[in-house]
């Protein structure tokens, strides 16, 4: 700690020069907080399912319905605790801008297999005894200032009445919280008797089914004799885990992985040269100073750590001022992705980057530091 | 004048080996940010060509009201005959509309990179549909038969998903299909499609709504005759769109979201490489500054030592721009790209770098280059000769 005074001159010797590079690295970690932050967002509703739980589909494809009547053989198989349904209903409120994730569903089914969504009692009772009743997430509830006792109606993309008009008239008896995973607060639910005897085709079907299993090992055993009960049937199923269903469904959209990796990859590539072109410049100028200190008495090794320390305190400085902008502009970015906060991993990864940096960029000059022949260096 | 500074800006060019390590930092700094954002418009590029090819302004596209995407639209047998009744819509040679009424499912193949399923589009067209998409064509195989469980798959689908080729069979709805052509349609939306004939794909998928009706009118000016038939008649619900408007408010989200990555990422670059360049190039005035002191001395003016600084930040600039486009086309040009559109199917687009994007790309990289330049260009100018001197 002594030699900081020491370290802090020596990275301002060059003011200019240090300015740039430090902004450049700081660019570089505030695009790797950023697109890493993306990347993992997407991929925590992965991470964060359930392996409790599988999803039942059509083996035709997601948007294909499944009949009612299988919830009733799932239920009877054996390894199967619970049993829920969900439909998709494809509304948008007032305006197709405002697009709403609804889900007609059975509440004490549905409630009961994902036990992370947080309603009180009470308002369970009320969803279950009220016809037109719905329950919306505390996000949603925020986002369009709806209460308890507001009546909302909703316009359905796909689902029409017999008479031809899709709007659907709700009310609110319910606000469910999920205190592990805030970007889930923002589903609408109600009940499916409201939703098939309303709607003018497709009655009797659901979207999909979401099994759980009584013990997590006997997943995969549970999913094949699902899917063998209904082989040959017109209604042939898929059963996967949670996690494999929201893996194939990010597949669907892209490799987001891959482009952020190739992206972040070119940028580091470039950051390589900038800082380390910086780092060699700097030690090449102060070659008579480096011999001075060596002469007093400093070691090899003191000269190596000294350098390298020097190049750490750049990225180390840069990366958390570059990472400090992204978790303040990460929030920016909610309506495309849905996430609040830039997630803490992110930003521990990027600390490790920075760290990884500077030992690239500083080895080679800190290994010439080492070296340095006190005689030569103070006679050039 | 002249004469001063091409000899300044060439003895300048010359010394740059002796800076390679810093000049690098420029060169490789432009040319990461221009291959990003040449190979990111590239995708814009080709998903909005894509997209574009789709439409026609003299053909037009009927969903029920309030129905954003085919996939969510039902339409009844009785309406499909009055919508194509309507006028406005073009009658072939034995007095037919030219029309199409149609459905869409979705079916889940394996990608071929990933072997992860993805949503492909089943599309049953009418009798009609050829003669409404004279862009329609085999390419091999042959066309499907009416009443008989056959698929022509779109040549973009072919090269995307497996187990589409011709002669494999494809299982839905306990219904065995065989896919016997394939075919190109200029690389539009279509072509990540399957088709197959309208009656067979309903009663496979036990529905008796369409989903849409596609219509060829007279002329693009018949389209405001056929909307207010259609829109005043009491016995529709419908939305009646332009071909190519309806395919432009399909691909609004994804081009949003696309330019904001190649703007967004490619701008945040571009600062990065803007600084890069700037230390670059101060550090070439440093290195040089008891060099441009001795010639300010012997009489060389400031406008000469600007412009030689100047030539040399551009002139390293376009070297990374070049380099930066070259390896975006080499890397991605005619690549193929799927996503999920609106349909709630995939999208198959190819990336094209145009001559173009090159172009514009390299124009990035000088903007970069003078940017970087101007202020250690200003700095080389303003340096007082006599305390340059005496430092050496």
């Amino acid at each position: 700690m002594k030699y900081f005074p020491l370290l802090w001159a020596a990275l301002w010797r060059k003011k200019a020069r240090t300015i740039f590079t430090l902004l450049s690295i700081l660019v570089a970690f505030l695009l790797f907080g950023m697109l890493q932050g993306v990347n993992s967002a997407f991929n925590q509703a992965v991470e964060k399912a359930n392996v409790n739980r599988l999803i039942t589909t059509s083996s035709i494809a997601l948007t294909e319905n499944l009949p009612y009547a299988d919830m009733a053989q799932i239920e009877a198989l054996p390894g199967v605790a619970n049993v829920a349904h969900a439909s998709w209903f494809g509304p948008y409120y007032q305006d197709p801008k405002n697009f709403i994730f609804t889900f007609p569903v059975e509440p004490d089914r549905y409630f009961l297999v994902y036990p992370e969504l947080i309603l009180p009692k009470d308002q369970l009772e009320a969803f279950e005894h009220t016809r037109t009743g719905a329950v919306i997430g505390a996000d949603l509830a925020r986002k369009y200032g709806w209460k308890i006792g507001d009546r909302v109606p909703l316009h359905s993309t796909i689902w029409t009445k017999p008479d031809g008009t899709s709007d659907w008239n709700f009310d609110v008896v319910g606000i469910y919280q999920v205190p592990s995973d805030r970007a889930q607060e923002s589903a609408f639910f109600f009940n499916y008797k409201y939703f098939d005897e309303g709607r003018s085709f497709g009655k009797g079907t659901v979207g999909w089914y979401i099994i759980q299993v009584k013990d997590p090992t006997q997943s995969a055993q549970v999913a094949a004799t699902v899917d063998k009960l209904f082989a040959n049937s017109t209604d042939e199923t898929k059963t996967e885990t949670e996690k494999e269903f929201q893996q194939a469904f990010l597949k669907q959209i892209g490799d987001i992985n891959m482009i952020v990796t190739y992206i972040l990859f070119a940028v580091f590539f470039a950051l390589l040269f900038a800082t380390g072109s910086t780092m060699m410049q700097s030690v090449r100028e102060r070659v008579p100073e480096l011999a001075v200190l060596k002469t007093l008495g400093f070691s090899d090794t003191a000269m190596l750590t000294l350098v390298l320390c020097e190049s750490t305190l750049l990225c180390l400085l840069a990366a958390a001022l570059g990472l400090l902008i992204a978790w303040a502009l990460f929030p920016g970015l909610k309506d495309v992705i849905g996430v609040v906060k830039l997630p803490a991993p992110v930003i521990v990864e990027g600390i490790v980057v920075a760290l990884l940096l500077a030992f690239v960029t500083g080895i080679v000059p800190a290994w010439r530091a080492k070296r340095l022949d006190i005689v030569e260096a103070l006679r050039g | 004048m002249f004469k001063q500074t091409t000899a300044i800006t060439a003895m300048n060019l010359r010394s740059i080996p002796q800076r390679v390590g810093t000049s690098w930092v420029i060169v490789i700094g432009i040319a990461v940010t221009v291959a990003v954002l040449v190979s990111v418009l590239a995708m814009v590029d080709g998903f909005s060509k894509t997209l574009a090819n789709t439409g026609r302004a003299d053909r037009a596209i009927v969903l029920r009201g309030g129905s954003v995407a085919e996939l969510s639209s039902t339409i009844s047998r009785d309406n499909t005959i009055t919508i194509m009744d309507a006028p406005g819509v073009k009658k072939d040679a034995d007095g037919k509309p030219i029309a199409s009424a149609e459905m869409v499912a979705v079916v889940a193949l394996p990608q071929r990179r990933t072997g992860t399923a993805a949503n492909v589009t089943v599309r049953g067209i009418g009798a009609k549909a050829l003669e409404l998409r004279p862009e329609i064509h085999i390419v091999a195989g042959r066309m499907f038969q009416p009443a008989v469980r056959e698929l022509i798959v779109g040549h973009s689908a072919v090269t995307q998903f497996k187990g589409v080729d011709i002669g494999s069979h494809i299982t839905f709805r306990n219904t065995d299909w065989t896919v016997v052509g394939e075919f190109e349609s200029g690389g539009d939306a279509h072509e990540s499609e399957l088709m197959g004939d309208i009656e067979t794909v309903l009663s496979a998928f036990r529905r008796n709504l369409f989903q849409s009706v596609t219509v060829m009118l007279d002329s693009p000016a018949a389209f405001a005759q056929f909307k207010d038939k259609l829109t005043t008649d009491p016995t529709l619900t419908v939305d009646v769109k332009r071909e190519p408007d309806y395919y432009a408010e399909q691909s609004k989200q994804l081009n949003k979201l696309l330019n904001f990555l190649a703007f967004g990422v490619g701008g945040i670059m571009a600062i990065g490489a803007i600084f890069g360049a700037l230390n670059t190039m101060y550090s070439a005035v440093s290195a040089r500054s008891l060099e441009i002191a001795t010639l300010r001395a012997i009489g060389f003016g400031a406008g000469a030592v600007v412009v030689s600084v100047f030539v040399e930040a551009l002139l390293l600039s376009l070297v990374g721009g070049l380099i930066g486009a070259a390896a975006a086309w080499l890397f991605f040009n005619g690549n193929t790209v799927n996503t999920l559109g609106a349909n709630f199917t995939q999208v198959v687009f190819h990336l094209t770098v145009t001559p173009h994007l090159l172009i514009s790309g390299i124009i990035w990289a000088c903007f970069i280059g003078v940017l970087g330049g101007l202020f250690p260009a200003i700095r080389a100018a303003r340096l007082p000769v006599a305390t340059a001197l005496r430092a050496a």
